[in-house]
């Protein structure tokens, strides 16, 4: 009796795709906008400040970015899986240790590299099975981790240290060098960026991870294997942090067993800056990569306008507030848009 | 203070489901307290025992709103720097030579609007406390930072520092034991004897079905993050007399000591589940573990891993024990239903 | 059961298969088979154990006993994927799709078409995805996010999905229960072309007429047992009825004449934005009025206004005379009005409370004394409306999900009816529950109306709505477009009404 004739709705008549597209460009919008931040940021400094973007300035700015862009990398994979992955600065921190260790023992400069990758892929294997396994918490087992290998570190390293003059000539000048203004280390991380990002968008396991964060239920239904996606989340993320260990070890040169302390929130602050959300499913590495030299470029910055750097962390915080507060209103009104939209779609059927 | 709990059908259960987890880890913690003046050196005078309850203090005061925060779903990451924050400004209003009887409220509003702005966040916008609370962290720890610069200051008034300082007589308990004893007395009848209780555990098992229950469940939970605001804020200036320096890193690290602890002592991360008791048992089973493996010279970094280790087995034993009690029910299900007895009384 | 099935061996098949959930049998030893070219309906009412049926097929639930069998031989689903490789699509009433990503990407996640080095090729993602709509009929943009697809939409989606590794069965779990007239005539066209080409359809409906219009074969199902298998030619409407209910009619609907008193809840021009326009009704004290309605009308959001847990933008709410603040259901609990939920499992209960606490969930007021709980006192309470309602429990401290659905949706009303209300509202009360429960249900809502209660009952169950309602209102598309008497009121003309073909007052035609 429900198949009988009505006034019939064309059923090909335009979708008001006015909205739609408000919608598409909120969750594109993203990226843009904090590369707008970052670039007048940027300029503005160079403005009061000539010497803010000389050679040695864009070099340093670099440098001081490919760490945290590197370990903001790995952290997207998981927050798109709709995980979190807190132990990343325990991890690089004992990474760049075992890589200097070995160094300091006459050992090659490539296999130290790959030691601490592989290291850091152990370290993201554990969180991967905690958190697939035993279905805990994200959050809580990495914070568990985050302490356990925190404490292997500390117990290895002792009050020992690596210092530069340890470590062979050439590992350092990889570490400080490069082509012209941009050093080896951002060429490198720029590289792997590209990688997971092509990953992320150009494979089936790269689109299941993004299917998983965005809807776990019918990620099942339609046969992703769940598991074994956030493991691979898990040990990219571990194996991204040991390769930034290793980077570490190159820039700075000395390490202990303090390295990385405290350096899992700024990571979650330039994912979510970035444009990850925290609910899974959205976002790009590359946003989180332009989160991560967005906070990098306002330690650089703050101190070239003579602010002191004691407003950093405050700034970070607000920063992280700023982007998840904007993040939910923005939800907020596209749901209110959608909702309209279905109400005009009614009325216009009613009349 | 181990046996506060009053029997609780919700409670979680251990591996068999047949041991309550929260027991399980007073008696843990008996045992331990046993173990330690039995065997090791120098744990059972007095000088020690003080050291230990005045180093726990501060975590078991924020893990007492903490406790309700988790059992109604939500977490708090910014204590520890509600604790710098208001022990910087302590220390700075000191400095320009403001009377310690006003700063002390001024810290304690200070940690009302820190709990405010992190509740009215989640309540008001609908963010995940996680998020937020990783945010504030930062900031006000950044504020911290801003008020104080790398400063420390040392010159409170001394009858203040003894107070924090300080023991009873000849005893081992410090001072500051007693107004504790007091908020934990009524932290376990809020929780377990008052329909506020009664509702965080249902906002925490289930927040919608509290919703279409009456429940105000924003307002609840709004006030249960002020609460932490304000113990935190407490704590920053307990822990400034107690070591007599007001810093702006003080209390780094804290809120993962007061989390480890209170999952630890049976409090279910997501919510609805755990004993007040528990949690403080958890509170003080960590704490005396650090004190002996101090007493015993394990380093300060071993602690941090058994630290690590006790909080991944504490979320990952019940639910291994949850699954395995599953993976037997459904071996039961060939037996026919259980037949359910009338209602008769 | 005895009746000519086709010679040939069914696609997919059941045989014998009981689940059971704690205490609650939801299969008991059914058979079904689905033969290639045959649209098959499952008939049942609410909590016959349809839904499970589906889940054992789409290898979401393993069933405790029995098999089934694919092509004739015994298979074991793992899981949805399993079913799925195997050729089985499920379309649910609603759908679970990715919300952030592409409908085209929806539509091929895990199989996504490849090009050299085993890259995803979006551009033919995209087109295939276009080709598959193309073939459907439908207008969807490949590229446009799933987030904020109507339901309609979405199950396009999922059909497309099916389409695309050419399923051999196709399973439709009440797909038209939010559907407006000319999107359910678009979906039996798809539907109708797929059979033609051999697939196998599992329907399954409310709607008795769209099962004669689409299905040739019928199997009916009661309590997790089946009643029968046989082809649908022959049978009427009533027949199916029959089969379903299982019971004389005037038992399940003990309705009292009742005397219609004063106004107790007076609901004028409610609206939320998007959600509900102009809403205005009332209830008097004695009455059972029915909100019937299509599933997405908008009749639980009006409940839920009214209540105070979700906002409204405009209107008014009065409940004997007070006018009621709104988003605050503890002014409304006061007031005397009580809701018991749509969702039992989500809203109703706190699944894992006792059945003690979630009573009292609502009578704190009456069991604290100086601010303190007395625990005997919420006891006493407790048991008091446990056996007033007969809820079957073995322990009052159990936790309240160990119950079955019926026993659950006592303690619901238990919860409620503790309160003493004035006005009550009961969304779909006997959802999922057993038949005996479901007269029982009726039995207390006929005797709460006969003791002057105002009752305002939400249901999708027609026979339910005009075995007990005095009066039925009938919602479409967040509108109220027909108040009718009960002596006026047939599935005809609330049908009519629900899906939006009458304008008020010309539904008594």
């Amino acid at each position: 009796m429900t198949m009988t004739a009505q006034p019939v709705r064309s059923e090909s008549a335009p979708r008001p795709t006015a909205s739609r597209q408000f919608i598409d460009k909120v969750f594109k919008a993203r990226e843009l906008a904090v590369a707008v931040v970052l670039v007048v940021m940027l300029l503005a400094t160079q403005i009061s400040n000539g010497e803010f973007l000389s050679e040695q300035g864009i070099k340093d700015l670099l440098l001081n970015s490919t760490i945290l862009v590197l370990v903001a990398t790995g952290q997207a994979v998981v927050v798109i899986t709709r995980n979190v992955d807190l132990s990343v600065g325990s991890v690089l921190g004992i990474s760049a240790f075992a890589a200097g260790n070995y160094l300091q023992s006459g050992g090659n400069s490539l296999i130290a590299v790959l030691l601490a990758v592989a290291l850091g892929a152990v370290f993201g294997a554990l969180n991967g099975a905690l958190v697939s396994l035993g279905k805990v918490p994200a959050l809580v087992v990495t914070l568990g981790t985050l302490y356990v290998v925190r404490g292997i570190d500390s117990i290895w390293v002792g009050s020992r240290q690596i210092t530069a003059d340890g470590l062979p000539s050439g590992f350092v000048d990889f570490g400080t060098n490069g082509i012209s203004v941009v050093p080896y280390l951002a060429l490198l991380t720029l590289a792997v960026l590209l990688c997971v990002g092509y990953y992320l968008r150009s494979y089936r396991s790269g689109r299941d991870m993004y299917a998983l964060g965005s809807s776990p239920e019918a990620a099942n239904l339609a046969g992703v294997p769940v598991r074994k996606r956030i493991m691979t989340a898990y040990v990219l993320c571990g194996a991204l942090a040991g390769l930034a260990g290793a980077l570490y070890l190159a820039r700075f040169g000395n390490v202990d067993s303090a390295t990385g302390n405290g350096y899992e929130l700024t990571v979650v602050s330039a994912v979510v800056v970035g444009g990850v959300a925290f609910t899974g499913g959205a976002g790009t590495v590359y946003g989180a990569a332009l989160g991560a030299l967005l906070l990098t470029s306002i330690n650089s910055v703050l101190p070239a306008l003579g602010v002191s750097s004691v407003w950093v962390t405050a700034i970070n915080g607000l920063l992280l507030l700023l982007a998840i507060a904007v993040d939910r209103i923005l939800a907020l009104r596209v749901a209110a848009v959608l909702r309209k939209q279905a109400a005009q779609m009614r009325s216009a059927r009613h009349d | 203070m181990t046996d506060i709990t009053a029997p609780k059908p919700t409670a979680r259960r251990g591996l068999g489901g047949t041991v309550r987890w929260d027991t399980a880890v007073g008696v843990l913690l008996v045992l331990l307290l046993l173990f330690s003046f039995s065997f090791v050196d120098n744990f059972g005078n007095a000088l020690n025992v003080s050291f230990l309850i005045g180093n726990t203090l501060p975590i078991a005061l924020i893990a007492l709103p903490m406790t309700m925060l988790v059992v109604s779903g939500e977490v708090d990451l910014s204590v520890g720097s509600t604790v710098g924050l208001s022990s910087a400004v302590m220390g700075a209003l000191w400095n320009q030579g403001m009377a310690i009887e006003t700063i002390i409220p001024i810290c304690l509003v200070l940690g009302v609007v820190c709990g405010l702005v992190n509740g009215l966040l989640v309540t008001r916008l609908g963010l995940p406390s996680l998020a937020v609370t990783i945010g504030t962290m930062a900031a006000y720890r950044g504020i911290a930072q801003i008020v104080l610069g790398s400063d420390s200051v040392t010159d409170f008034p001394s009858q203040y520092l003894d107070f924090g300082a300080g023991h009873f007589g000849d005893t081992f308990i410090p001072y500051a034991a007693l107004p504790f004893v007091v908020l934990l007395a009524i932290a376990v009848v809020v929780l377990h004897g008052t329909p506020v209780g009664r509702s965080l555990f249902a906002i925490g098992a289930s927040e919608e079905a509290a919703r279409f229950a009456g429940i105000r469940v924003k307002r609840l939970k709004l006030s249960m993050f002020v609460t932490t605001g304000l113990l935190s804020a407490l704590t920053g200036v307990f822990w400034t007399l107690h070591y007599a320096s007001a810093r702006y890193d003080n209390a780094s690290g804290l809120e993962l000591s007061v989390i480890a602890a209170v999952l630890l002592g049976g409090i279910d991360f997501d919510g609805g589940k755990g004993t007040l008791g528990g949690a403080i048992a958890g509170v003080f089973l960590l704490g005396t573990l650090q004190n002996v493996m101090s007493l015993v010279n394990v380093s300060a970094q071993s602690q941090i891993l058994v630290t690590g280790v006790l909080l991944v087995i504490s979320v990952l034993a019940p639910r291994v024990g949850r699954q395995l009690a599953q993976a037997r029910a459904r071996k039961k299900t060939a037996t026919p239903p259980l037949s359910p007895a009338p209602a008769t009384s | 059961m005895t009746h000519p099935e086709p010679e040939t061996t069914p696609v997919l098949a059941l045989e014998e298969v009981s689940k059971s959930f704690g205490a609650v049998r939801a299969l008991r030893g059914v058979s079904l088979r689905l033969y290639a070219g045959e649209a098959h309906a499952l008939a049942g009412e609410n909590g016959a154990g349809k839904s499970t049926l589906i889940k054992a097929l789409a290898g979401v639930h393993r069933p405790d006993a029995g098999t089934v069998l694919l092509d004739g031989a015994p298979v074991e689903f793992h899981g949805p994927a399993d079913a799925r490789d195997a050729g089985v699509a499920v379309i649910y009433q609603e759908p679970t799709l990715f919300p952030d990503l592409s409908v085209a990407e929806n539509i091929f996640m895990g199989r996504q078409p490849r090009r050299s080095l085993n890259r995803v090729d979006h551009r033919a993602v995209k087109r295939a995805a276009a080709d598959l709509f193309a073939r459907l009929g439908v207008d969807l943009d490949p590229d446009q996010p799933a987030r904020g697809l109507s339901i309609a939409d979405q199950q396009l989606v999922e059909i497309a999905k099916a389409l695309s590794f050419d399923a051999r069965v196709l399973i439709m779990d009440e797909p038209t229960a939010a559907l407006t007239g000319s999107e359910v005539a678009r979906l039996f066209g798809v539907v109708k072309t797929l059979r033609e080409q051999g697939a196998a359809v599992l329907f399954i409906s409310h709607r008795l007429e769209e099962i004669f219009a689409l299905c040739q074969r019928v199997t009916t199902l009661r309590d997790g047992a089946l009643i029968g298998s046989e082809p649908l030619e022959g049978l009427t409407e009533d027949d199916l009825v029959r089969r379903m209910v299982g019971r004389d009619l005037d038992e399940l609907y003990p309705k009292q004449e009742t005397e219609a008193g004063e106004v107790a809840l007076q609901v004028r021009r409610l609206t939320r934005e998007g959600v509900f326009t102009d809403v205005s009704f009332e209830v008097r004290r004695g009455e059972i009025v029915g909100l019937a309605g299509l599933v997405g009308a908008g009749r639980s959001e009006v409940a839920r206004a009214v209540f105070g847990v979700d906002r409204f933008d405009g209107g008014e709410v009065e409940v004997l005379g007070t006018s009621l603040k709104p988003g605050a259901p503890s002014v409304a609990m006061a007031a005397g009005l009580a809701l018991v939920p749509e969702d039992r499992r989500a809203q109703g209960l706190v699944m894992d409370m006792s059945i003690e606490r979630n009573i009292g969930l609502t009578g704190f007021a009456e069991t604290t004394r100086a601010g303190l709980m007395n625990r005997k006192a919420e006891r006493s309470r407790s048991v008091d409306w446990a056996v007033k309602l007969q809820v079957k429990y073995a322990r009052l401290a159990d936790v309240v999900g160990t119950l079955s659905g019926g026993n659950q949706q006592k303690v619901v009303l238990a919860k409620w009816l503790a309160t003493g209300p004035q006005v009550l509202i009961v969304d779909e009360p006997t959802r999922g529950i057993d038949v005996g429960t479901k007269a029982e249900v009726h039995r207390l809502l006929s005797s709460l109306a006969a003791e002057g209660v105002a009752v305002l009952m939400i249901s999708s169950d027609l026979p339910e709505i005009l075995g007990m309602a005095d009066r039925v209102l009938v919602m479409h598309e967040g509108r109220l477009t027909a108040e009718i008497p009960r002596a006026e009121a047939t599935e005809e003309t609330v049908m009519a009404a629900a899906t939006g073909r009458t304008k008020e007052g010309s539904a008594a035609a």
